[in-house]
């Protein structure tokens, strides 16, 4: 049943309930078990918006505003994301969510043979500032902010984004961008990584430290519990190892000679809502709580605001099914519901076509009624933290709490998480359980209804359907860039990316100098492969 | 049973680097007894045919989530035939939609798994290729 393992008697009554991440469940908690865990309220929630913040970040949760909804959206050229933005602006959205096709991702030109195929595929296309020109043309990046999906080449993404801004008059301290910027989850979990994990971090490191000194309103970092969790992770595993990539990135910076506090608190998170409803809300207590906890009491911060666990609790995807997608439906209500009951500040959710299909836009826009309802219909926003002081939530979160800092503890053994990626530590422990999990749901261990218990064989073959992919979009993109290359100024270009790789060598911030070659319209594939020669690649650990 | 084990190579050409389902399928095809190599992300089809010759594998098996299955199991059959590799069987897994099979199997794909073929089905699958 779920994604708990049950173990029933002959008479289906169940005998047993064990979660995802080792805990076994009671048939009924009372006033013992809280003494058992050693609960105190004051230490363990205190108020809703006082330290340590399990209950809520903020004293009256969602009464003083509720959840901030950010539904995902792609799209494929820079002329089209220009149109799409202007759309959503014109509707009152106040943030962007750029997504980029693959070559861009991974720091190749357009014309590169690795692009073959894959241009504007899975998002926009980006080779030169040019591109950025078309796609944020006459869009107030004074007032609205972009999240930009990149990662192993955030860098020269947040140096675009700037010297677009600049191009276009707004001064650097106006501007607000979130690149994703996560790279040992990519190395973990999405795959799109280039360079080796060291190299990488200290990639990661510039943006930080860039963003303090010349980028206030840009937050350089949100760290994704969430593929880690697609990638096999249990929930305890999904936040604790969250916590060790962000301390990852806080020793980098703070090696550099800057305190957590002066940084820490531009920190967000992309962690996941799907799973079994209490072991979800139970999960998201515990890591506002510890976040806050490990903030103060070992990197001494101590202003308020910077100790909250601030980020997007949503997708779901590893949830849906294929089969019978309507079910889809009813599970992103729930997991949505586990994230309004865990007091989630953003969300999204999942499409119910997105296990088969690119979403259509009727099934986005469930999505998002689906929130409302629960928002504005259902009584979500009624009162802070509904399920506090329950016997079984409070022993839960206590106990989800001490799983998590014990696979934060065994991170720390094997070295801290750069060790753990780079000798493929956290890819082998992720991959057997994803393979066990997946035995489990072909075994029927796992229940998956419509997948692997009642199943609707006459009705039901739904099958994958792909997005269609223009070939045009390569030869459009392709002669831009090719423009490009012969209409700049050749000795500019050779001497800034010169610079760029010096700066690279000396161990310099990259970032100033990539705004500077992004200007003088420097392409992505130049300025990635300058880091491709001076860093080389990553080899992969083995996962067998 | 002294009888030889199969060796696989589980390839992810490509930029895509999503990567769970090749993971598991190399788990599940070693616990059937085959001898699994798994390339990594990022290949080109040139690395994965030279991977294939080092390790003289019976079957090289694919895996495309980004729906260009067609022009890439083209240009590996393509790759293997120009090198004159004609005992080396090429299957693929990922997200290939039903209408799309029967054209992998004339063009020279032996197995086509989409996702959610149960393991049992992928091992039986391929040890029915090596063992005609």
């Amino acid at each position: 049943m779920g994604v708990a393992k049950y173990t029933k008697n002959e008479k289906d009554a169940i005998k047993e309930v064990i979660y995802q991440s080792g805990i076994k469940i009671k048939s009924s908690y009372g006033p013992e078990d809280l003494k058992d865990v050693g609960f105190d309220y004051q230490k363990d929630l205190a108020d809703p918006g006082e330290y340590p913040f399990t209950r809520s970040l903020h004293p009256e949760g969602y009464r003083s505003r509720a959840w901030t909804t950010r539904q995902y959206t792609g799209f494929g050229t820079p002329g089209e994301t220009n149109e799409r933005f202007k759309y959503m602006i014109s509707h009152g959205q106040t943030g962007l969510n750029v997504a980029f096709d693959l070559p861009t991702q991974m720091g190749y030109d357009s014309d590169h043979p690795m692009s073959l195929g894959e241009v504007g595929r899975v998002g926009m296309a980006v080779d030169s500032l040019r591109d950025f020109e078309i796609a944020f043309k006459e869009i107030p990046l004074d007032r609205i902010g972009s999240g930009l999906t990149i990662n192993a080449v955030a860098t020269i993404m947040l140096a675009m984004y700037q010297a677009v801004a600049e191009k276009f008059g707004y001064s650097k301290d106006k501007i607000s961008a979130t690149p994703q910027n996560d790279i040992l989850k990519e190395m973990i979990g999405r795959g799109a990584w280039i360079y080796p994990v060291d190299d990488a971090v200290r990639l990661v490191g510039d943006t930080i430290e860039y963003s303090v000194k010349k980028l206030p309103r840009c937050n350089p970092v949100s760290i994704c519990g969430y593929h880690i969790r697609e990638s096999g992770a249990t929930p305890a595993q999904e936040i604790a190892y969250a916590f060790e990539i962000a301390r990852a990135y806080i020793e980098n910076v703070t090696s550099r000679g800057l305190e957590p506090d002066d940084f820490v608190g531009r920190f967000s998170f992309n962690l996941n809502v799907y799973g079994n409803l209490w072991e979800q809300i139970a999960k998201f207590r515990a890591a506002r709580k510890l976040w806050a906890k490990m903030l103060k009491e070992e990197y001494g911060v101590k202003e308020k605001k910077k100790l909250f666990l601030r980020g997007l609790f949503g997708g779901g995807g590893s949830g849906l099914t294929k089969e019978q997608p309507e079910n889809n439906i009813i599970r992103g209500a729930y997991y949505a519901l586990g994230a309004a009951l865990s007091g989630a500040q953003t969300t999204a959710l999942c499409s119910f076509d997105e296990a088969y299909t690119i979403p259509t836009p009727r099934a986005a826009l469930l999505s998002l009624r689906t929130l409302e309802i629960l928002m504005e219909e259902v009584g979500l926003r009624d009162t802070v933290d509904p399920l506090a002081g329950s016997y079984f939530i409070e022993t839960l979160t206590k106990q989800m709490e001490e799983k998590i800092k014990s696979e934060m503890y065994q991170v720390r053994e094997v070295g801290g998480m750069t060790n753990a990626v780079s000798t493929g530590y956290i890819q082998r422990k992720l991959s057997v359980q994803a393979y066990e999990f997946e035995k489990g749901i072909q075994d029927g261990e796992y229940t998956k209804v419509g997948q692997n218990k009642y199943i609707d064989d006459e009705n039901d073959h739904t099958d994958v359907d792909l997005h269609e992919y223009n070939e045009e979009w390569t030869e459009k993109q392709v002669a831009r860039l090719k423009d490009v290359r012969k209409s700049r100024d050749h000795k500019a270009v050779a001497k800034s990316l010169k610079n760029l790789e010096n700066c690279v060598r000396s161990r310099e911030n990259v970032m100033p100098i990539l705004v500077k070659c992004c200007k003088g319209y420097a392409t992505v594939g130049e300025m990635a492969g300058i880091f491709r020669e001076v860093f080389g690649e990553w080899k992969e650990p083995g996962i067998l | 049973m002294t009888e030889k084990k199969i060796r696989i190579l589980v390839a992810k050409p490509g930029l895509d680097g999503h990567d769970r389902g090749a993971k598991i399928v190399s788990l599940a095809l070693r616990d059937a007894g085959m001898e699994v190599i798994y390339t990594g992300l990022h290949q080109t089809i040139e690395q994965i045919v030279q991977t294939a010759l080092q390790e003289s594998v019976d079957v090289i098996g694919l895996s495309i989530m980004s729906g260009a299955h067609i022009p890439i199991c083209g240009k590996l059959l393509e790759t293997l035939k120009l090198q004159g590799i004609d005992d080396v069987h090429v299957t693929v897994g990922g997200v290939i939609p039903q209408k799309d099979i029967e054209g992998l199997k004339e063009m020279g794909i032996k197995g086509v798994f989409p996702g959610g073929t149960s393991f049992n089905e992928i091992v039986d699958g391929i040890r029915s290729l090596v063992r005609i």
